[in-house]
């Protein structure tokens, strides 16, 4: 590949890569709210 | 008021997980577009230096859109709306936004009508690719396959109808997960099918990256193909056909101007983050459109056929290569090699497919549920008897122009023109900073300020902008001929495909004589699947480009001979011919039909609730 199409290729996609990580680990470690929120999985069993 | 909320609250369904609805929210955008339109996209408007329009549209269009969507939805939810004409309303009292709201279902059920078609052939794809249907056939096999199976009174399989019967169980399996419900159906769905595609996709993106020369046929690297894409033509950065392009590119892939997103958000209540959600449902997006999508078809197509055929083939859009192409390329793999990369491919946009259509029939489904009081079940079924109605003419007239045709006004169109005036809603009645408020009450990020301003005014501004630049689009893209006096429209403006511009010659819907759409050499005169069929290669062009006419030899009288240079216009046969143009204005007054029917719904939906004393 020739420089500028490799340059452009990885650091478009670490920037996409690294967004698409780092907001997905916020929705996974997001602590959970007080009811009532929006998720059945935070119901009261 | 706070009666009607808790009221809505306990008839509302619910996510089951925030996961779930992050997946699904992916799930609505990720589509075909991701692999099949983007690195076309790409390779047509400037090849590496098309990223540079694209996140340029993605920061100052795709994030305000998802904001402004995520936004109103929950809004509206708030106040028991769960489709975009009450959710609108709840932004402004003003009739009229009622009625720009049903876009937001008008869009989905159109849509969703072509959409489950495309997902039918996927599934159908995966079923040949195991059965190896594909196996001794040629390049000219594999695309001919392709015809046979859209023309409908043929069967590649045996089974009668086979584009019918998978179309309709493609539609059955949606209304089926629909009536399951939010939790119990769209995102179990999504998280099944989301992980899946994206395992896929990076399968075939290793396998796409690391063809190389000389093993299994391939006549390229991969990496030739990744460089194809990639490598920038800054020149084209002044040209606006690439920066529209661009902007289209981001409407498509992100799903906004649909009214799905809404709906999605509007099952959110008040205090519950959306700013976190909607970035990584967003970028989830991106992930699979530029890492996955630049890293398929045409690294692979690149490897097998070389730089030239497949500047070519992308002339004949994602679609002609996904489906005419990619399978004699997998062929060359091997037997089991194949059926396991046709399975990964049609799989993943088939789950690619089914992710975002379901999304389409929650809108109508919200709004049958909150206006009419219906079932889930009830609602599902009516999606599923809408939308087959709506798609049998795309099935039965599909080689007539009818699924372009919807495609062009619910999937293109109306898109822009809902996206627009819902961000004029947003920024300018609403009130910017007020939504910038709404968008961030309970945030659990913080997302710089700049946005506010972006939505207040270079968001709706820009696509006001976009708007007027389809609608007026110069013919050849040359925006210098643009002056006060007027000039000639491209046949894909907005103004030119209404007035038929792109119909040259056979203007009438029913004539007694047939004139040759292109300049070119009769090639042959040929029958097929029992019908007849002249073909003419263009000037200049492949036998790819050929066009095919359909006669009837008993009715029509051919005027023309084989290997005769014929000139645009020329008389082809004679004898009583329906022409296209008749089936493009049938799907127009479909088209037009369903938008009028929702607005009627719409107003006494209102109407109903003005005395039930609901709004």
């Amino acid at each position: 590949m020739n420089t500028s199409a490799l340059f452009l290729m990885i650091s478009t996609w670490a920037i996409v890569t690294g967004f698409t990580i780092y907001f997905f680990l916020k929705v996974l470690k997001a602590p959970m709210r007080n009811e009532p929120d929006s998720y059945l999985d935070n119901d009261p069993k | 008021m706070s009666t009607k909320i808790k009221t809505a609250d306990i008839k509302t369904e619910h996510w089951g997980s925030r996961v779930g609805l992050v997946l699904a929210m992916a799930g609505n955008a990720v589509g075909f577009g991701n692999f099949l339109r983007f690195p076309v996209q790409a390779v047509q408007n400037g090849g590496g230096a098309f990223i540079i329009p694209y996140l340029v549209s993605l920061v100052l269009l795709g994030f305000p859109l998802l904001m402004i969507e995520w936004t109103a939805g929950r809004y509206g939810g708030r106040f028991g709306h769960h489709s975009t004409p009450f959710i609108l309303h709840s932004l402004s009292k003003k009739a009229i936004w009622k009625y720009v709201g049903v876009f937001g279902l008008f869009s989905n059920l159109a849509i969703a009508a072509y959409y489950c078609y495309m997902e039918s052939w996927t599934m159908s794809y995966v079923f040949h690719s195991v059965k190896g249907t594909f196996h001794l056939l040629d390049q000219h096999g594999v695309a001919a396959f392709f015809d046979g199976y859209v023309d409908i009174g043929h069967s590649t399989s045996g089974i009668p109808y086979e584009a019918l019967v998978f179309y309709v169980f493609c539609l059955a399996l949606n209304v089926w997960i629909l009536s399951k419900g939010l939790a119990g159906g769209v995102e179990k769905a999504a998280k099944i099918m989301v992980p899946v595609l994206i395992f896929f996709g990076i399968f075939l993106a290793i396998r796409g990256i690391t063809l190389k020369a000389g093993e299994q046929h391939a006549i390229l690297d991969g990496l030739a193909g990744l460089n194809f894409l990639w490598t920038p033509q800054y020149d084209s950065l002044t040209n606006p056909k690439v920066w529209l392009a661009a902007a289209g590119q981001i409407f498509f892939t992100l799903s906004v101007g649909m009214g799905s997103i809404q709906c999605y958000a509007s099952y959110l209540r008040q205090r519950d983050d959306i700013a976190v959600n909607a970035m990584s449902a967003g970028f989830m997006n991106e992930f699979v459109e530029i890492v996955l999508g630049s890293s398929i078809i045409i690294p692979i197509s690149v490897g097998y056929l070389g730089i030239e055929k497949v500047v070519d083939l992308v002339g004949l859009g994602g679609l002609g290569l996904a489906f005419r192409t990619m399978p004699f390329l997998f062929e060359q793999w091997g037997p089991i090699f194949a059926a396991l990369a046709g399975t990964a491919f049609f799989g993943l946009l088939f789950f690619a497919g089914i992710t975002s259509s379901l999304a389409m029939g929650t809108p109508i489904m919200g709004f049958l549920k909150d206006e009419f009081n219906w079932s889930n079940k009830k609602s599902a079924l009516a999606f599923g008897f809408i939308t087959l109605t709506l798609g049998l003419p795309t099935v039965f007239f599909f080689q007539q122009g009818v699924f372009d045709e919807y495609d062009y006004w619910s999937g293109t169109v109306a898109l822009f023109v809902f996206a627009m005036l819902e961000s004029i809603l947003f920024a300018w009645f609403f009130g910017y900073k007020k939504g910038w408020d709404e968008f961030m009450k309970g945030a659990d990020v913080r997302l710089p300020k700049i946005f506010k301003y972006i939505l207040g005014f270079i968001t709706p501004v820009l696509l006001i902008l976009v708007f007027l630049a389809s609608l007026l689009r110069p013919a050849g893209d040359d925006w210098s001929k643009i002056s006060f006096r007027g000039w000639e429209l491209h046949p894909e403006s907005i103004i030119g495909q209404l007035t038929y511009k792109s119909f040259t010659e056979n203007r009438e819907s029913f004539a007694n004589a047939f004139y040759s759409e292109v300049s070119g050499t009769l090639d042959t005169v040929y029958t097929l699947r029992g019908k007849h069929y002249l073909r003419i290669i263009p000037d200049g062009a492949g036998p790819e480009f050929a066009k095919s006419y359909v006669f009837n030899p008993n009715k029509h009288t051919l005027k023309v001979e084989i290997c005769q240079h014929i000139a645009k216009g020329q008389l082809l046969f004679e004898g009583f011919v329906i022409n296209r143009i008749f089936y493009i204005k049938m799907a127009r007054l479909v088209l037009l039909g369903l938008f009028l029917g929702l607005s009627l719904m719409v107003g006494y939906a209102y109407r109903k609730r003005k005395k039930e004393n609901s709004i």
